[in-house]
């Protein structure tokens, strides 16, 4: 049986890639326009929330997600950190 | 009133001439006297496009340069009765183009044409900004893929900085075009949706050009994609976006080729 199991495994679908591209342009676009003198509160905001945090705690850069979703009559920002035990 | 249209993209390879060929056409085809411009001094390709490249006598840098006239330089279309191109020059390169000439050239150009279509070259620099200088509106091309929608971004912003209207206050209007849009890989969550990419650019949507053969089959064979197979669902997405441009409220949706029986019941794809 196992030969056929093997043959006959479904295909897992390959995870969805889309979301992801959105949130990095999300992210990085944030910055950018800070960066070539387009509207960045967002981007301030994020760099001083950061900057709060590390006051408090060191963590690695990695640790720390942000996620910009940008509306037209709203944007929001949500800042999550892996805190170390 | 005539209008200037800059067709510009910031990243190369995504259809902006493709798209100023199609559009410049399809305007032409609803009435309309067009010029397409092309502002790619150096790698010109808007006459290959339209199937010209064999009639270029003079270009832009002659004209801007008084090496000739205007009507010297224009070349009229053979299919459409109202659609004429200035095409770039081949041999010089971008710094050839002076801004005083430029502006004497657009100046006639509204005078003579309702539509002014500007194909930009790629990039940032010198060539896209003088392209896009004298716009009243802007189309932007954008792939729904991570680079083309950076890029788009950043010519939004020169947009807003970089043009005469810009300078006095005025504002450019905007319009995003998605280009290479493919429903299916979408769907399956592999391609930026339309509304990822209007809401991360904020610009509002004229039109979505599904990805399609037809596209380098009339580049082929020298004709705008809205000429070369007029029923394609490239050809029928310009021409909405085209009647958008024009003020018609089309609604939008995003035309897919047809399938005749036979390929469906095979599998097969629609030519």
């Amino acid at each position: 049986m196992s030969f056929l199991t093997r043959w006959w495994k479904p295909k897992e679908p390959a995870p969805s890639t889309a979301p992801v591209a959105r949130e990095r342009l999300q992210v990085l676009l944030s910055h950018e326009r800070g960066a070539t003198g387009q509207s960045n509160l967002l981007g301030l905001i994020k760099e001083d929330v950061l900057a709060a945090i590390k006051r408090h705690i060191s963590v690695p850069s990695e640790a720390v997600h942000v996620k910009v979703e940008r509306r037209k009559a709203i944007s929001t920002m949500r800042i999550s950190l892996d805190l170390p035990k | 009133m005539s209008k200037v249209i800059v067709i510009t993209s910031g990243k190369g390879g995504v259809g902006k001439t493709t798209s100023t060929a199609a559009l410049g056409s399809a305007l032409a085809l609803q009435g309309k006297s067009v010029v397409v411009v092309d502002f790619d001094v150096g790698l010109r390709n808007l006459d290959l496009i339209m199937g010209a490249e064999r009639r270029v006598v003079y270009d832009l840098i002659n004209v801007t340069q008084n090496q000739a006239k205007l009507h010297q330089a224009l070349i009229r279309d053979k299919r459409v009765e109202n659609l004429w191109l200035l095409p770039a020059s081949q041999t010089r390169d971008k710094d050839a183009l002076n801004e005083k000439g430029l502006a004497r050239l657009m100046k006639e150009l509204r005078a003579q044409f309702d539509y002014v279509v500007c194909d930009s070259p790629a990039g940032i620099e010198r060539g896209a900004i003088l392209a896009m200088r004298h716009a009243d509106e802007a189309v932007i091309v954008t792939n729904p893929e991570v680079s083309s929608v950076r890029d788009s971004d950043r010519i939004i912003g020169l947009l807003d900085s970089k043009t005469e209207r810009a300078e006095k206050g005025a504002k450019v209007e905007k319009h995003l075009l998605i280009t290479r849009y493919d429903q299916a890989r979408a769907g399956r969550g592999d391609m930026l949706k339309i509304d990822d990419v209007m809401e991360i650019l904020l610009v509002p949507l004229l039109g979505v050009i599904p990805e399609s053969e037809q596209v380098l089959r009339a580049s082929n064979i020298g004709q705008p994609v809205t000429l070369a197979n007029p029923l394609s669902a490239p050809a029928r997405a310009y021409g909405d976006a085209a009647r958008r441009l024009l003020g018609e409220s089309v609604m939008m949706n995003v035309p897919h080729e047809r399938q005749n029986l036979i390929a469906r019941i095979f599998g097969g794809r629609a030519a």
